[in-house]
Formats: structure tokens, sequence, C-alpha cells
């Protein structure tokens, strides 16, 4: 756990996980009985007609609910499909959930495969968009789009998470190949890799320009990374996409680049798991896991009010159950314990400015605190900046009153974001 | 309790174990509003005991019931006001104990308990509980006192009957009516091993400023305006003492003398009514300092700390608008 120095003079410092020199060894998960896999959709779409429970599945399938639109997901097994049920996620997202039973053969589908020969981005986003790691690749594929750099982040931009370090560091020649596919595809020649403090070596000839930051949090966030590496500072309210810059992990590069490779589409998800003693392990596991089969062979016992964090301590979110599965963004899974989890309180601010001083943007905190605690939203980003904050978790971290300021601000933009949609279509 | 047991079992064997989901982040830096209080009462203990070595028993009587009305009358108001009740915290101890610190030892059982009453219900809480006052809570009751009750805080006058080994005279008081000649009789060493006249805790020089020191060190309170706070004192004493070393004691005599120090270290740097931002608190803590020496010198008061830091306070808001630009702020 991360605790505050004992000497406080200089504001707190949370580390990067740094891996050592000789990489650890992965370890792996068997497959599953059940793989589910999220497929995303949207709020008017019916009932899929498209696919049926009972129907077979290929390894490597497309499989996609809703022909007219760009969502799918890919089969990392061979078998049936057990169920279709509808889920909602984090802020309301809809999605089908998609069980697929395994029968033990793997046949491979091969549609993508036969395509290798000529990459077009068309062809990696028809087929790479649900690879491990996520690639953003519609913000590439729109027509529109206006990405002049692609950053690739070879550090995770949580701490205590190793899954990019550890991925940008053993699968080099993946990561070489898959920079080389993007280039050809998107045409975007600045290729920019994030990496920490002194792991710069050993990248050579990668064909991309290597920058580290400092191995201190939240430097690997992508505002800071705009601000520290590109010197760009993004305006309150923008993303780096609007200033042309698009973040890709280490993994999604390697995804896009093993897949050409092999011709064969990645689904093997690998993850930091980190357990309630604090042992971390780089884990290798088919996509659509349950994250209880993981811990189930991790040897770990999960107990009533434990919390099982999926994406790092900082910005990642809980889940609230078991059967909850590994999907191609979850980089880490962290349990835990109830007696060690961090609560919060509703207990007021006390003026103490811990929050002001630590923060990387420079937001008056403990004030904007006070207008987002009465729902006083407009005023807070008027007055106080909400705009500016750059979603480190850093506030509520060091908070003396517990204030759960991190859920205020994120609240506060989705509600004015909630508020904005009927407007404009009033208008 | 049994059906709840039940629910969690039935749940249990089905394999739906309740997780709690909560939002990010899982981690803290485990400070608490409750340790803040508890350290800088232990960072006030060495000047405490001391006072209550040289005043004895009265002394004691007061403390203890400083602090144990300031607990119940912040109890009361709880109740009263049916808010939850916030004396786990700490900080109506805290309080109450400054409180104690600032008086004479003889100070009747009556000002106390009004005393804490105007700590606790009316800088307090009247203005919203721990982090709306817009006052040192203790500072304001102090003040209130000395306008009410002057004669109580006559240093001299109520600590007459005492027989200490040193000059039983209040130093800010000599220096006001008789001239800078009269703190001749005040050797530094003297002052800061507390060999003077004044309030229960805030005598003992060398105290003080070990219990500062480890506040600041340990972050529990702004090194900014502490260091300001004295760097004001003293420059501006200093000026005083070019102009008219008749009239006027050397710097190094006001910093340790009356509640300098107590207030450097335990009253202007209180979270809620001090800023927050780099350059106001510098601001801030000179301000509070220069304003003390100018009480002292040319104004009416004997002593200036309470009164400068109520008006610093009362700017506090103001500057913290001096603020950094936000990253990526539109304007």
């Amino acid at each position: 756990m991360i605790k505050k120095a004992f000497l406080g003079l200089s504001t707190p410092q949370i580390k990067y996980e740094m891996l050592p020199v000789h990489l650890p060894e992965t370890e792996k998960v068997p497959t599953p009985k059940n793989i589910t896999l999220f497929h995303q959709k949207n709020d008017t779409d019916g009932i899929p007609s498209t696919l049926g429970i009972g129907d077979p599945v290929k390894t490597g399938e497309k499989l996609s609910l809703y022909p007219d639109q760009r969502y799918y997901v890919i089969s990392p097994v061979t078998g049936k499909i057990a169920s279709l049920s509808p889920y909602t996620g984090d802020f309301g997202k809809n999605y089908i959930a998609i069980t697929i039973t395994p029968d033990g053969n793997e046949i491979i589908d091969d549609t993508f495969g036969k395509q290798i020969q000529s990459p077009t981005l068309e062809l990696v986003s028809n087929y790479l968009a649900g690879a491990p790691g996520n690639p953003p690749l519609s913000l590439l594929a729109d027509s529109n789009s206006s990405i002049k750099t692609i950053v690739i982040r070879g550090l995770d931009p949580d701490p205590m998470v190793a899954t990019s370090q550890y991925i940008a560091q053993s699968r080099l020649k993946d990561l070489k190949k898959g920079i080389q596919i993007l280039k050809d595809v998107t045409h975007v020649e600045d290729i920019v890799l994030i990496s920490a403090g002194e792991s710069i070596q050993g990248y050579g000839h990668i064909g991309a320009r290597v920058k580290s930051v400092k191995a201190i949090y939240p430097a690997a966030l992508p505002h800071m990374v705009m601000k520290d590496v590109l010197g760009q500072v993004v305006p309150a309210g923008k993303t780096s996409e609007d200033l042309g810059a698009c973040f890709f992990t280490a993994e999604a590069v390697i995804s896009i680049g093993n897949a050409f490779e092999t011709g064969q589409i990645p689904t093997t998800k690998t993850l930091t798991l980190i357990q309630k003693d604090g042992t971390p392990h780089i884990v290798e596991t088919p996509i659509g896991t349950p994250i209880g089969d993981i811990l189930e062979a991790f040897g770990e016992t999960v107990n009533e009010y434990d919390r099982i964090v999926l994406g790092g301590p900082m910005t990642g979110s809980t889940i609230y159950a078991l059967g909850h599965p590994v999907q191609p963004d979850t980089d880490s899974i962290i349990v835990v314990d109830r007696d060690k989890a961090a609560y919060v309180s509703d207990y007021p601010c006390i003026n103490c400015g811990e929050c002001v001083r630590i923060c990387p943007a420079k937001i008056q905190v403990h004030m904007l605190v006070r207008f987002l605690e009465a729902s006083q939203y407009e005023e807070a980003a008027d007055l106080y900046d909400l705009y500016s904050c750059i979603e480190c978790g850093l506030c509520s971290y060091v908070c003396v009153s517990k204030i759960p300021i991190f859920q205020y601000i994120r609240l506060a933009k989705y509600e004015l974001e909630r508020a904005k949609t009927p407007e404009a279509a009033d208008a | 309790m049994l059906e709840k047991r039940d629910v969690l079992e039935q749940q249990t064997s089905l394999g739906q174990k309740k997780l709690i989901v909560s939002h990010a982040p899982f981690y803290h830096s485990g400070r608490r509003v409750t340790e803040r209080s508890y350290h800088i009462m232990l960072a006030a203990l060495p000047a405490l005991l001391l006072g209550l070595y040289h005043y004895g028993m009265p002394a004691f009587g007061v403390v203890c019931l400083s602090i144990s009305t300031a607990i119940i009358w912040e109890l009361i108001f709880n109740l009263l006001t049916r808010r939850t009740i916030t004396v786990g915290d700490g900080n109506a101890a805290l309080l109450g104990l400054v409180f104690a610190m600032l008086v004479p030892a003889t100070l009747p059982w009556w000002a106390v308990i009004s005393g804490t009453f105007i700590t606790i219900v009316i800088g307090k809480h009247i203005f919203g509980g721990i982090g709306s006052n817009a006052f040192h809570p203790v500072a304001l009751a102090i003040a209130m006192m000395m306008v009410s009750w002057g004669d109580l805080f006559d240093f001299d006058a109520a600590l007459l009957n005492y027989d200490l080994e040193f000059a039983t005279m209040y130093p800010l008081a000599a220096a006001k009516y008789f001239g800078a000649e009269s703190v001749d009789t005040f050797s530094l060493t003297g002052l800061l091993m507390g060999k003077q006249l004044g309030g229960i805790g805030s005598t003992f020089g060398l105290g003080l400023l070990i219990g500062g020191i480890y506040l600041m060190l340990r972050a529990y309170i702004r090194w900014e305006i502490s260091l300001t706070f004295l760097a004001g004192i003293y420059l501006a004493a200093f000026l005083f003492n070019l102009i008219d070393p008749v009239r006027f004691a050397p710097p190094a005599f006001h910093l340790l003398t009356g509640y300098t120090l107590i207030g450097a270290f335990f009253l202007a740097t209180e979270d809620s009514s001090s800023p927050v931002n780099f350059v106001p608190m510098l601001i801030y803590g000179a301000a509070g300092g220069i304003m003390t020496v100018l009480i002292r010198n040319i104004g009416a008061w004997v002593d200036g700390v309470i009164l400068a830091i109520l008006v610093i306070n009362l700017i506090g808001p103001l500057l913290d608008k001096i603020r950094p630009k936000a990253l990526g702020k539109v304007e």
C-alpha cells in the first residue's frame, strides 16, 4: 500500500512500478468453462437477430450482432453460444453479454488471415478493434480524422500496474511490426513511444521516437504526456485527440503486429494481477475469462465486502461480481482486502490545502469541491476550472477528510454532459 | 440480524459474494483530521508542561476545565443542531487546549467556561463547524474576552501572587510603558527558556519552537505561514528599533515575548482560516507579523498577535484569489 512519508515537507510522490531487468515469466490461466464477451450496442438497438443460442463459433471469428454498425467482438475460443443477455456498464453504456462455452476443439477462422497480404486501415479496424489492448481504431478510421501523432504507452498510466511496460520490453519484434503496420495503414508518420526513466535503452530501431517520462504518477496520464513530451497543453475541456494525438497501449500495437505476423487475431490478454498480500503476477488469459476463475487459479480467496479493482488503484473501477470477464482493456486486477480499502466519509472540507498543492492541473480543489458538494456544477466549471481536471485522483488520495473529490468531479462532468444533450436537441 | 446473515449465507452458497463497489482511487495516504488534531496537541505539550511547572495546580485546573468544557460545548451543539457528533475528531479538544495555553493561570472558572463557549459555539459552529470558520475560534474568543474583561488579561495583575525565580513582569507591558531600556532585564536565553510572565503555554519559547518545527516538518501546519509570520515580526520590529532604539524594543525581544511563537505555530496556521496557495500564504504570514508589531509599538494594545491574526484571517480568502493558472485554462 502507498502511504505518505513520515516527513511531509515535500508533496507525497507515488512511484510507478518498475520491472526488473530480467523480466518475470508470465503465468498462464487455462481456458475457462465459459467465456463472456461484451458486445457494445446503442440504446435504440433491439434484440439481435444474427446470432442465436446454440450457434457454433470458431476461434478468431468476428461476431457482429448488428451488421449495420461498427461494433463487433472476436471469439477467443471454438464452441457454442450459451447465452445472450443485456448488460449495463459504467455510465449507462449498453452491451449484450455473449457467453460462449468452449467445446475443447480449436478451429481457427481464417477470414482475416486470407487478407493480411494487403494491410489497409479498413481491414485493421474491421478486425482488430477488439484485440488485446483495445486499439482506438475508430479514431483513426474516421474519414475526417486529424490525428497527426500516435503515442504508444510503454508505461501504464496507473501506479502498481506493469502490463504495458512488460509487453513493451518483452515483445519488441511484434512492437516493431505493429508500428510499421500502423504507419503503413494510417500514414501517420509521427509515432512516439513513451517509456519511464532509464528503461529508454534497448528500443533501438523500433521505428518510433522513444521518449521517457518521470517514473512518478501521474506523468503517464495523457494530459501530462501531452504537456511534458509533446509540449502541447490540452485546453480545458478538450482531449488530446482534439490536438491530433491518439494514445495506444503497447499491447494494442503488439496485437496489430502479431495479427499480421501470424495471420490470426490475437485473443490472449496480458494483465497484472495483484493479490491481497501485494504479490504481483503477470498473467496471460483469454479475453472473456471470468475474473473469479483467474483468482481461483492463483488460490486467492475473496471474502464478502472485498473490492476487486480493474484498471489500477488511482483511476480504475470496481466490479460487483466475480463473473465479470476480462475485457480487451483490462490491464490489471487488484484485489483489495476490505480492511485495507479506502473508505470515503461525509466529513466537511477543513481547508488544509493538501489537494491544491498536489494537483498537477493547479486547480483550486478546495473551492471546487464546495461547489460540487452543493451540485452547483455550472459554477464549478465557470469559476473553479472543473474542465482543467486531468482525472488523476490525487486529490482524493491525500484528502484528510476523505471526501470523494474525484467521484464528485466525474459526476459533475457527466451531469453537465447530460444536461448539454437535451439543450442541443432543442436548438 | 439473523435474517441478514441467512440472506448472506444463501448468496454465498450461490457463489454470489457481495463485493463493495466504489469509486477510484482505492488507496489513501492515510492522513486524517483526527490525526492532525492529536499531533498538534502533542506538539503543544512541551510548552504546556513548563507552564504547568511554573504555575502549578491552578494552571492545571484551567487546562483541564478548558479542554473538557470545549468538548462538552461541542457535544451540546452537535446534539442541539442534530448533526453528526464530531467530538471524536479531536478538534474541540485542540481548541480547548490552545485556549488554555493563551490565558493566565488564575483565570476564574466562569471565564474559562465562557471562553470555550465563545471558541466552540460562536467561533466555530455558528460559522458552520470545522472547515467553515472564517476566524481562528480561539483568537476570536480571546479577542472578545480582552475587550469585555480586559483586567483578566493583565498578566502582571493576574499573576501578582506568584513567587517565581524570574522577573515577575509581563515583558511586553514593560516594553510598552517603560521603553526599550526596561527590557534589558530580560535575557534572550531566559525568554527562550520560559522565564517570563504570560499565558500558561505561551511563554516557553524553546518548547514552542520544538513543537512548531515538528509540525512544519510533518506538514501538519504550513511552514510558509509560520516562517513569514516570524520574519514579518522581525523585520517590522527591526525597522522600529532602527528608527528609535529608546522607545522600541529590539526585534529578537519581540520574537520571544507575548503570543508571538504560539501565534506563529498554533494560531495563524489554523486550516480553515488561512489561505492555501503559496504566494498568498507568504503575504498572509508576513502581514500578520507586521500587523502584530504595529499594534504592539504604536497601537493601544500591549500584545497585537490576537488582533493581527483576526485581521489576516479576514483578508485570507481575498489573498487566496492570487492563484496559479489552471492547466489548459481557456480565458
